[in-house]
């Protein structure tokens, strides 16, 4: 019984990455900036800008992607029992974290997600990042092993949890109805998307998939180090293989560091940055994609990770603390700003990390 | 019996408090659990451990594992 389990979940795992990736090259033909198919710290970021808490005239827009990952998400746990409101681990706590998580992703130009997005499309500079990342998610896992956790959440009523889902609903309704609300880049990558009926619809496959397999792109690795558990890690392979063959087969693979679509080959801070995204989405419980997949199941907690991930693009933008993209003119890289960040952030990370796993330790 | 309640913990917390149950070598582990995926994860740690998984739901809704060592 339980091999039937086991092979049953990894299928799940890999057809989820398989379709992350069919959807990130997809909306990358419909309009999507390029290696940017899919990417939750921009769409969140452009989000932020689209409803103007940052001023960044070259990334707003509301991205229907983000709504149909929540929605999608939402649904299927509704469907299958698995919509179960709770709250109250540390949301203070947890609103920093996703605030840290997204300011760092930016210094790279782009969450875990698009990192793997990134490398199935030959771009190597993420391979740094991933360095970053495992190194993050190990060092998170030594502080899970000393008793880091950030408290048991209670459950809640329907309104805890269904704030999430109907605040997508109503920003849907508003998007379509009174747009003008709303800013939309007139150029750089705020300015490339694809139609939103195309953008909504394939997000919500991609949201009831993840909501289905639990993929979660920090959460494969942290299983390895902690319960050699390979499951999940098959999704994030499973996405970089396809998408590269997806894109040798267009002529779109373009393997090296340079000349990489919205990037920038500041190694240091690419693995830096990481580190501080593997360890924070490790102490949140999960990757930033998964977070938004859990905010559709009920869960505020994630949902509160995720207004502060909001708000940490509003801070990013706002502060000059993301990443410069190589240009024609510039070789780009993390600004002096962006650079403190990554610092203050790994400081924050590792000594709140100290103290709460002591804390537990004493009981 | 080693009795462990993970409701309410965040993801990985539910299936390494099971874990290091196991490691302690406690032959049979009752968890109470509230998430299905935490409930999964359970499953997948019992099988590859050599514990049978087996699960009832009571009057909260939450789940009542039972791992006992094959």
């Amino acid at each position: 019984m339980n091999k039937k389990v086991l092979s049953r979940d990894k299928i799940l795992v890999i057809v989820t990455g398989a379709v992350i990736a069919l959807a990130a090259f997809i909306l990358t033909r419909l309009g999507n900036p390029k290696n940017m198919g899919f990417c939750i710290a921009c769409f969140i970021r452009d989000m932020a800008g689209g409803m103007k808490f940052h001023n960044a005239a070259v990334v707003q827009y509301m991205r229907p992607e983000i709504i149909g990952l929540v929605l999608g998400s939402f649904i299927v746990a509704l469907i299958r029992g698995e919509f179960k409101p709770k709250s109250g681990s540390s949301p203070v706590t947890r609103f920093v974290l996703g605030a840290i998580v997204m300011i760092c992703a930016l210094v790279f130009l782009g969450c875990p997600l698009r990192m793997f997005i990134r490398l199935g499309g030959g771009d190597m500079n993420a391979i740094i990042a991933l360095l970053g990342f495992v190194a993050g998610i190990y060092i998170g896992t030594l502080y899970l092993k000393k008793g880091y956790s950030l408290g048991r959440a209670e459950k809640k009523h329907l309104v805890e949890g269904g704030i999430a889902p109907a605040l997508q609903v109503l920003l849907l309704i508003l998007v379509i109805a009174v747009p003008g609300l709303f800013v939309i880049s007139q150029k750089g990558p705020g300015s490339m998307h694809a139609p939103l009926v195309a953008s909504l619809l394939i997000a919500a496959v991609v949201g009831a998939l993840c909501q289905l397999s639990r993929l979660c792109t920090a959460g494969g690795i942290r299983d390895l180090f902690l319960t050699k558990d390979v499951t999940l890690v098959l999704g994030p392979i499973a996405l970089v293989v396809v998408l590269t063959i997806l894109n040798l087969a267009t002529g779109s693979y373009n393997f090296g560091f340079k000349g990489q679509p919205i990037a920038h080959s500041d190694h240091i801070w690419n693995f830096l940055s990481f580190v501080a995204v593997g360890l924070g989405s490790v102490m949140l419980g999960g990757c930033p994609l998964r977070q938004l997949i859990l905010a559709g199941e009920g869960n505020g907690d994630s949902f509160i990770s995720v207004l502060g991930m909001f708000m940490g693009a509003a801070i990013s933008h706002n502060f000059g603390l993301a990443g410069v993209a190589a240009s024609a003119s510039s070789q780009g890289g993390a600004t002096l700003g962006g650079k403190i960040a990554v610092i203050l952030s790994l400081i924050f990370l590792v000594l709140h990390g100290i103290y709460i796993a002591k804390k537990n330790q004493r009981g | 019996m080693k009795k462990i309640d993970v409701r309410g913990l965040n993801c990985p917390e539910p299936v390494f408090l099971t874990k290091k149950a196991i490691d302690e070598g406690n032959s049979e582990v009752e968890i109470l659990c509230d998430a299905v995926v935490a409930r999964e994860n359970i499953s997948r740690l019992a099988g590859k451990t050599g514990y049978s998984f087996d699960y009832t739901t009571n009057a909260d809704g939450d789940f009542v594992i039972s791992l006992k060592r094959n």
